[in-house]
């Protein structure tokens, strides 16, 4: 049992079901991160943790007490909106300790609690304006501070970043990271951005569908998805998927997939268990930063298997330059070094790093495991 | 090129801007004409009138129509002034105005903001009542009223002037509520703010517009209102009701004077609603419906 268990959840409206016995345990200090596409259902599962929607069948519980039919205001969490929703009749004071005064508290406590949070969250100079008057990045920090002056047991936070610029996103994203550091608070978190995803949580559930699609820690995630749409969904650019099919040779298994000209290269495979798909089609994952020039290539892997192909295009973006290239039928991406002397329509010698390759069922596009 | 052409514009505008006023100018002397005339009349004895020139100013000036028409005109049988009527009109006109759109506020944040099954059905029927016309519902209203026990009193004129009234309250404010972040009001149940303070202390705030354009519209109908004022004014007949029987009176000498002061009397308080929110009237009006 977690400190929030959602058990079973569903939620429909009407005959439709837009979340399907979702089931989750989060502990006591973690930030989980909820993440997927536009329409998956993860603002409806938060609204459902907050008690602004209703529970169609299974248990939401906190601390063990669960409260599908608890009023939000009871529930003892605090819920920071995508649009911030500030009051826009109130001074920035006024917003913070709204819920406070609604709560019963007495004003001194109030005025104390007020000074901390703003101290915390540097808005001091603030209090006495109205939310017209701020800044996005501003607006952010109150609507955190009317969360925070609160002291929950849970946070929710639904798309807060997505408002504010590319730049105050990142500085907001640290800080919020931060605060979850400091405070060990615990917090479930909405997003549709995979960064944010990666670098904030303690654990990531990937949504799609109105189902949980993979529940883990963000490396979990990254190294081992649990199928195609969770491999390609996390990671930037995305994971190459191609068809390839599994052939056995000096009783190892390899990839075997039509290069750029159509003559079919064999890769090595790092997992024996793949031996059992000998001869049958796979959709083969093979993420970007696996396939670099020959230097490029990590140095730890057990696994380096050389490919000679051509060079589609090139993209140059700084500290890497980016390749594709025709592979099993598909495009490909690979991650070079800056330096590496790539042209396009070159052939080139590739190396690939295929102890971080993934075989998947092409049926049902769930990961091959032992 | 991109000179000459910048040239012409700010000459075009210059003339167009010209030719617009004009023509504005012209349409607002067209529209005072009857004001001019009224006021005018009613400034001058009844002789000047009857002399034939209704559109010259008086040669003499005298406030005499005016004190008539308010403190000693015959009205009906009394010669009582349009004074009490006048009275009654304030004391029908506040509380069904103030009862109108308050209720219509609240059916507003409940059409939005706290749906429930039907609510659309609720609110059709609602506006349906906006395009009744009155003379269907006088039978049906007389018989209410009058098992209210309401009948010929101003608390039945302002229940009358309510229920017709809360369509039109009730369209402006759920138009308006419709584009209020309904974020905001679940920010405000988190926080612990009832169903009567997520309303007082969150929607009202920022009501101001539209509740200035359901108070404008609500003090004209109402005030202006004849039909219901005849039917079911009794013994406290409007404003407007009085001012009718000022003038058609078939007995004596026509003051048209006395009638025109009494006529500006009856339309002064509208004027004066107007002049002092009419600025946000428009404004009001259009963030209803625009955002919508
Ligand atoms: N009131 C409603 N009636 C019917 N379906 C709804 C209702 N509210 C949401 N849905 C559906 O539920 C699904 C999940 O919606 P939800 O808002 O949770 O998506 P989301 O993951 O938060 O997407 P986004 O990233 O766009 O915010 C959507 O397919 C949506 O169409
Ligand atoms: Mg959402």
């Amino acid at each position: 049992m977690g400190f929030l268990d959602i058990r079973n959840a569903t939620k429909a409206y009407g005959n439709v079901e837009v979340l399907h016995r979702v089931d989750i345990a989060v502990e006591e200090g973690e930030f989980l991160v909820l993440v997927g596409p536009s329409g998956c259902g993860k603002s409806t599962l938060l609204n459902m943790i907050a008690g602004l929607e209703t529970v169609t069948s299974g248990d939401i519980a906190i601390q063990g007490r669960v409260i599908n039919n608890v009023h939000p205001s009871k529930r003892n969490i605090a819920m920071v909106f995508q649009s911030y929703a500030l009051y826009p009749n109130m001074t920035v004071a006024q917003n913070i300790t709204f819920g406070l005064e609604m709560h019963g508290v007495p004003k001194a406590e109030r005025a104390r609690a007020l000074e901390d949070v703003a101290q915390l969250l540097q808005i001091d100079h603030l209090l006495d304006r109205k939310p017209g008057q701020l800044s996005g990045g501003q607006r952010q920090r109150v609507a955190m501070g009317r969360a925070l002056v609160r002291d929950p047991d849970v946070f929710l936070f639904d798309e807060p970043l997505s408002n504010l610029d590319a730049k105050l996103r990142v500085d907001m994203r640290t800080e919020i990271k931060k605060l979850h550091q400091k405070l060990g608070r615990t917090i479930v978190y909405v997003t549709h951005d995979q960064i944010e995803a990666m670098t904030l949580s303690t654990r990531i559930a990937v949504m799609y569908g109105g189902h949980v699609q993979q529940l883990g820690t963000p490396k979990d995630i990254y190294d081992a998805p649990e199928n195609v749409f969770v491999a390609t969904f996390m990671g930037s650019p995305a994971m190459n998927v191609m068809p390839a099919k599994v052939r056995v040779a000096d009783g190892v298994p390899h990839a075997a997939l039509a290069d750029a000209e159509g003559q079919e290269v064999l890769l090595r495979f790092s997992q024996p268990h793949l031996a059992a798909w000998d001869g049958r089609d796979i959709l083969l994952g093979i993420r970007p930063e696996a396939i670099t020039d020959p230097d490029g290539a990590d140095r730890n892997s057990s696994n380096i298997e050389p490919l000679r192909n051509r060079i589609g295009v090139t993209e140059p973006a700084g500290a890497d330059t980016f390749v594709t290239m025709t592979l099993g039928g598909k495009d490909a991406i690979g991650r070079m070094r800056a330096d590496a002397q790539v042209a396009a329509g070159e052939m080139f010698d590739f190396a690939i790093n295929m102890e971080k390759a993934i075989a998947f069922d092409p049926q049902t596009e769930a990961r091959i495991k032992p | 090129m991109s000179v000459a052409t910048q040239d012409t514009a700010v000459r075009t505008g210059r003339v167009t801007r010209t030719f617009i006023y004009v023509f504005l100018l012209l349409f607002a002397l067209f529209y005072l004409m009857p004001l001019f005339v009224m006021l005018a009349n009613s400034l001058k004895p009844l002789s000047e009138i009857t002399e034939g020139n209704m559109m010259a100013l008086p040669k003499v000036w005298t406030l005499e129509p005016w004190a008539k028409a308010w403190s000693s005109a015959q009205i009906g049988v009394e010669p009582t002034g349009l004074r009490p009527y006048f009275l009654n009109s304030i004391l029908m006109v506040v509380p069904a105005v103030a009862i109108s759109t308050v209720l219509g506020a609240l059916n507003g944040y409940v059409l939005t903001k706290w749906r429930f099954r039907g609510d659309s059905i609720l609110f059709g029927l609602l506006l349906f009542s906006c395009f009744i016309p009155f003379q269907i519902v006088l039978i049906p209203m007389a018989m209410v009223l009058g098992k209210l026990g309401l009948a010929g009193s101003i608390p039945g004129l302002v229940l009358v002037h309510v229920v017709y009234g809360i369509g039109f309250t009730t369209l402006y404010f759920r138009n308006y509520y419709a584009a209020f972040p309904t974020e905001l009001v679940r920010a405000a149940m988190i926080d612990g703010a009832g169903f009567f303070q997520i309303f007082w202390r969150i929607m009202l705030p920022v009501s101001g517009p539209i509740a200035v354009v359901s108070v404008i519209w609500q003090f004209t109908n109402i005030w202006n209102d004849f039909l219901f004022g005849a039917s079911f004014g009794g013994q406290s007949q409007p404003m407007t009701v009085a001012l009718n029987n000022l003038v058609q009176s078939s007995t004596g000498v026509k003051e048209y004077n006395v009638h025109f002061a009494g006529a500006i009397l009856a339309a002064l308080p509208t004027l004066l609603v107007y002049i002092v929110a009419g600025r946000y009237f428009v404004r009001g009006l259009m963030a209803g419906s625009v955002k919508g």
